[in-house]
C-alpha cells in the first residue's frame, strides 16, 4: 500500500515536471493563423507561444479559454493555459476576427 | 468597415458606460463635467503612450508585463470606486438635497473630483490603447481599406457614445430620492466586474489558479459577442465562460465594498 502511494506521488511529480515544459507555437502571418488547429494534451499546464510575423500588432483572444493578449508587430508572447478539460476551444485574432483565416481552434485531448 | 465598427464599438462601449455612470454618480458636484472631460483627454494621451510602448510593456516581468500593467490599472480603479461609494454613502443625501432644492452647492467634493478624473482616465486608457493599436495597424498596413476602417471606427465610437448617452439620460429620469442609491449600486457592480478582470489577468499570468475553467457556460444562451452581452459585460461584468476564481474575486470585492458603505453610513447616521 505504502509503495503504491509513493508510486502515485512520484508519477504525479513526473507529470508536474513535464507540465512546465510543454510548449506549443502558433504563428500569425498575413493575419492568418498557422496552424489553424492545434492539438494539446488535457489535464496539464501548457505554454502557448504566439508569434506575430506581421508588421502590424495583433490580439490573440479566446473567450472559452478566458485569454486576451496583444502581440506587438514582429514580436512573440507566451500565454499560459490549462490544465484544460478535453474539448474544442475557439480562438481569434481579434483585429481580423471576421476573417476565416484569423480563426482557429485548440483541440484538447 | 463593419468589422472595424464592431471592434471599436466593443472597446469604446465599456469606457463610455463607465464615463456615463461616473457622470451620473457625481451629479451635484460642482464642475464635474470639466473633470470628466479632463479624464477622457488624459486617458487618450495615455492610450497613445501605452500603444507606442506596448512591446516594451509586454516583455516586462518575463513576459507578463501587460497583464501586470492592466492589473495595476484595474486595482487603482477599484480602490477609487470603493472610495467614491463610501464617500457617497455619507454625502449622497446632502447631494440629493442640493439637487432637489437647487440650493447653492455646499458640498466641497474636491477629492471626489480627482476620483472622477482618475477613474475616467484609467477607463479610457485601458480600452483606448487597444483601439489605438488596432487603428494604427490598419493605417500602417497599407491597402485601400484605411478610409473605410477609420469611418467604421468612427461609427463604432459613435454607437458606443449613443448607448452611454442613453444610459445617462435614463439614469437622470430616476427620482432624486433613489438616484444615488442606483448609481452607487452601478458603481459597486463596476468595481466587482473589474475585480473579475483582475482575476482573469492573474490567471493568464499564471499567478492565480483558475479554480474551475469555465465554472459555467452560458455562451449558447447569451454570447458575449452580441450587443446585449457586450453591454451586460460592461455594466455588471457578465461573462459567458468565466473561471471560478473570477466569480470569487467578484463576490469578495462586491461584499467588501458593500460592508464598507454600510458600516460608514451606520456610524455617521445622526441620532433622531
Amino acid at each position: 500500500m505504502k509503495k503504491q502511494i509513493a508510486l502515485a506521488i512520484l508519477s504525479l511529480a513526473a507529470i508536474n515536471a513535464f507540465a512546465a515544459t510543454d510548449e506549443f507555437t502558433l504563428t500569425i502571418k498575413n493575419h492568418a493563423f498557422e496552424p489553424k488547429e492545434l492539438k494539446v494534451p488535457a489535464g496539464k499546464k501548457i505554454k502557448l507561444v504566439v508569434v506575430n510575423e506581421d508588421a502590424t500588432p495583433a490580439e490573440f483572444e479566446s473567450k472559452p479559454l478566458g485569454r486576451e493578449k496583444v502581440i506587438p508587430a514582429k514580436a512573440k508572447v507566451s500565454i499560459n493555459l490549462g490544465p484544460l478539460m478535453p474539448g474544442r476551444y475557439g480562438f481569434v485574432e481579434e483585429y481580423h476576427e471576421t476573417e476565416a483565416a484569423a480563426q482557429g481552434t485548440i483541440v484538447v485531448e | 468597415m463593419f468589422a472595424a465598427a464592431i471592434i471599436v464599438f466593443r472597446e469604446s462601449l465599456e469606457a463610455s458606460l463607465i464615463i456615463s455612470i461616473m457622470m451620473a454618480a457625481t451629479r451635484g458636484i460642482p464642475m464635474r463635467g470639466r473633470w470628466v472631460w479632463g479624464g477622457v483627454l488624459l486617458g487618450l494621451v495615455g492610450s497613445a503612450l501605452v500603444a507606442s510602448t506596448m512591446e516594451m510593456i509586454t516583455n516586462l516581468a518575463e513576459g507578463i508585463g501587460s497583464e501586470l500593467f492592466n492589473v495595476v490599472i484595474l486595482i487603482t480603479a477599484i480602490c477609487m470606486l470603493a472610495w467614491h461609494n463610501i464617500w457617497m454613502s455619507v454625502h449622497g443625501k446632502e447631494l440629493a438635497h442640493q439637487i432637489s432644492n437647487t440650493a447653492s452647492a455646499v458640498t466641497d467634493g474636491s477629492r471626489e473630483r480627482s476620483v472622477i478624473l482618475v477613474v475616467v482616465a484609467l477607463a479610457v486608457l485601458r480600452e483606448g490603447s487597444e483601439t489605438v493599436l488596432f487603428l494604427f495597424g490598419v493605417a500602417t498596413g497599407g491597402g485601400n481599406g484605411i478610409r473605410d476602417t477609420l469611418l467604421g471606427g468612427l461609427m463604432g465610437l459613435g454607437s458606443g457614445a449613443v448607448v452611454a448617452a442613453l444610459l445617462y439620460a435614463g439614469l437622470l429620469k430616476i427620482p432624486v430620492r433613489w438616484f444615488f442609491a442606483v448609481t452607487s449600486a452601478l458603481v459597486l457592480l463596476l468595481a466587482a466586474s473589474m475585480a473579475s478582470q483582475v482575476a482573469r489577468l492573474l490567471i493568464q499570468a499564471d499567478l492565480l489558479p483558475s479554480l474551475a475553467m469555465p465554472i459555467w457556460d452560458t455562451s449558447g444562451v447569451l454570447s458575449q459577442n452580441t450587443a446585449l452581452g457586450t453591454i451586460l459585460h460592461g455594466l455588471v461584468g457578465y461573462e459567458a465562460q468565466p473561471a471560478g476564481m473570477q466569480v470569487l474575486a467578484y463576490v469578495v470585492v462586491f461584499t467588501a465594498i458593500a460592508i464598507g458603505m454600510k458600516s460608514v453610513s451606520m456610524r455617521l447616521r445622526p441620532v433622531r
